[in-house]
């Protein structure tokens, strides 16, 4: 109710979609928080060369596995490698894939979803008939059996992921777009004579773009959870590089002796999925009332 | 109903012939064979070993002939483990792994139920917002983190619950069932709370009211019938991953089940194994979901004047 009345009063004003979109997000409290923490953790793995307290391969075998210290906020590992330092390279890691995978997800969502959409018909019916059939298979398996199969290259990881994640990316797009061809702008602009491929690049997709990043937002959650997944079990990134999600498989071997080798990567993680959880539901909730939970 | 019913499982076909094919495909297309980690296998042999596993023919007639043996349900012998045929190990992991899924499901399926109803009961209340936080952190931690923590807290340090194993002690079930159940018990309960909301704004929830039935059975005789609607429809998609979150589970506490048996598969470049659980896992999940989905439909009788299945 109060949002709505928001809305209207807004609206008089004359503010833009987007310009409203971030005053219900900024009443978000718990949203804003998420996105802070998004952009610190960002802002970290961005400088980690720079600020790292120790270097990456730097060892220190007589110290051994310290907890944490004054030297070491949060202990060193059996090599004596500071883990703050591990987890802040290896966070380098998790974002990355995390971001490129679903560019890669995004990239083949929206232009499958727009095609469809915008085509429809037979067209629409075949292509949204492979979603449907992708969709009923067993991705996790077929990841694992991707990372077997063509060994274990990050590259591949991207690939593999992205492939998964775009489904969705594509139903949401090609809902959208349904809706927007029929309305009066997109005809008027087929009536102006602009080729398809313009008409769907510059007046849909920019129009559904709201339901695009609250997705995207709640895929890049998804994504870092599925590499950790992988990474755990020894199939996604591969030492000497390194993941939280390797970094906790570390850490759950020596969790006995040195819980702190587990503790803080696994607090890395899960508070980074957080945050990008909260602030998807709160852009949710800003961009696209109808559609969220309440 | 009927039809509805007939139509899911005829589309399910398309399906698991796409699993076994691309399935196929990429266990073949991967580079060296199955047998060239081994090392110094003289020249003979290897050409003994490709003709018992019928490596020599040509890839369309080994595709047929798997084609061929698949639908009579016998998924060939195993690389790795001469002697041993897929199906035993299958027969050998698949119990394990269900009974685990069992307990994880009903874990999900009570927490969760009982939270989001909590919650949709008085919405934006303490007992709103306690459950659902705490539904948000059972989604952001996963599995492989969760587990080792309860068995840090609850095994080692409390020594109340066995940490490891499967039917060898009393209580050794309770940390596994807890660890892969949590992550879904949290969607379950996000998923009620909406359904629920929604369901509670009815009419005929009003009728109820001014009928002067007590609250209790308001939300339990004529709310959850509607209410649970997005929860079945969920199942299917929850209890594949389930399957896909009993390897790691199952790797955590060495549990004898069939997703270690996959993941070590997996290592061993093990293909006739790799091949043959995928194809039975994918056949799994797709009877799953269209159970779950006919569920759905029965649970929702205005879904069920449409000829297609929810959402197009």
């Amino acid at each position: 109710m109060n949002s709505e009345k928001r809305f209207i009063g807004t609206f008089e004003k004359g503010s833009s979609l987007w310009g409203d979109a971030w005053v219900r997000l900024s009443k978000n409290k718990l949203a804003l928080a998420g996105l802070g923490l998004v952009i610190f953790f960002c802002g970290v793995s961005f400088l980690t060369p720079w600020i790292a307290p120790y270097g990456y391969e730097e060892q220190n075998l007589v110290l051994g596995a310290s907890p944490p210290s004054s030297q070491h906020l949060m202990g060193t590992d059996i090599f004596g490698r500071d883990l703050l330092t591990r987890i802040m390279y290896g966070g380098r890691i998790s974002l990355f894939v995390g971001f490129i995978a679903t560019a890669v997800a995004l990239v083949i969502g929206i232009s499958w979803g727009a095609i469809a959409g915008y085509l429809g018909g037979r067209v629409d019916a075949f292509m949204m008939r492979v979603v449907d059939i992708l969709y009923a298979l067993p991705f996790m398996i077929f990841i694992i059996l991707l990372m077997v199969v063509f060994g274990r290259n990050i590259l591949l990881l991207f690939f593999a992921i992205g492939a998964v994640e775009w489904l969705t990316m594509a139903r949401i797009v090609r809902g959208q777009v349904m809706s927007l061809r029929k309305q009066e702008f997109v005809e008027s602009a087929y009536a102006m004579g602009l080729p398809r491929h313009i008409i769907i690049i510059r007046h849909i997709v920019p129009n559904a773009l709201g339901p695009i990043i609250v997705y995207a937002t709640l895929t890049i959650p998804n994504v870092m959870l599925l590499e950790a997944f992988l990474s755990f079990l020894g199939l996604g990134i591969q030492p000497p590089q390194s993941s939280w999600g390797l970094l906790i498989n570390y850490g759950v071997e020596t969790m006995e002796e040195y819980p702190w080798l587990l503790i803080f990567p696994g607090l890395a993680l899960s508070l980074t999925l957080f945050a990008l959880n909260f602030l998807g539901d709160g852009l949710r909730d800003a961009l696209d009332p109808r559609t969220s939970i309440d | 109903m009927l039809r509805f019913a007939l139509g899911r499982i005829l589309q399910a076909i398309p399906v698991l012939l796409a699993v076994i094919t691309i399935t196929f495909l990429l266990v073949h297309s991967a580079p060296g064979g199955p047998f060239s980690a081994d090392k110094a296998v003289p020249p003979e042999v290897l050409i003994a070993l490709e003709a018992q596993y019928k490596l020599d023919l040509p890839l369309w007639q080994q595709y047929s002939g798997y084609l061929g043996d698949v639908l009579r349900g016998d998924f060939g012998p195993s690389f790795k483990y001469p002697g041993r045929t897929v199906n035993e190990l299958i027969a050998t992991g698949f119990p394990v792994t269900a009974e685990l899924g069992i307990y994880a499901m009903l874990v999900a399926i009570s927490i969760g139920v009982i939270a989001g109803v909590l919650a949709a009961v008085r919405p934006n209340s303490i007992q709103d917002y306690v459950p659902m936080s705490l539904a948000m952190i059972g989604i952001c931690m996963p599995s492989f983190l969760l587990g080792p923590l309860l068995v840090l807290f609850f095994g080692i340090y409390l020594e109340w619950l066995p940490i490891s194993g499967w039917n060898n002690m009393p209580g050794d079930k309770i940390l596994p069932a807890i660890t892969l159940g949590t992550g879904y018990a949290a969607y379950v309960a996000r998923l009620t709370r909406g359904g629920m909301i929604e369901v509670l704004s009815q009419d005929y929830i009003r009728t109820a009211r001014a009928k002067g039935l007590p609250e209790f059975l308001i939300v339990f005789k004529h709310g959850l019938r509607g209410g649970l609607i997005p929860v079945v429809a969920f199942l299917g998609p929850a209890f594949a991953g389930m399957l896909g979150g009993s390897f790691v589970v199952e790797t955590i506490f060495d549990i004898p089940g069939l997703g270690r048996f996959y993941v070590q598969a997996a290592f061993n470049r093990d293909y006739t194994m790799i091949l043959g659980t995928t194809v039975f896992f994918a056949g799994l999940i797709i009877i799953f979901n269209i159970i779950s989905d006919i569920l759905a439909m029965w649970m929702n009788p205005r879904l069920q004047s449409k000829t297609h299945g929810p959402e197009k």
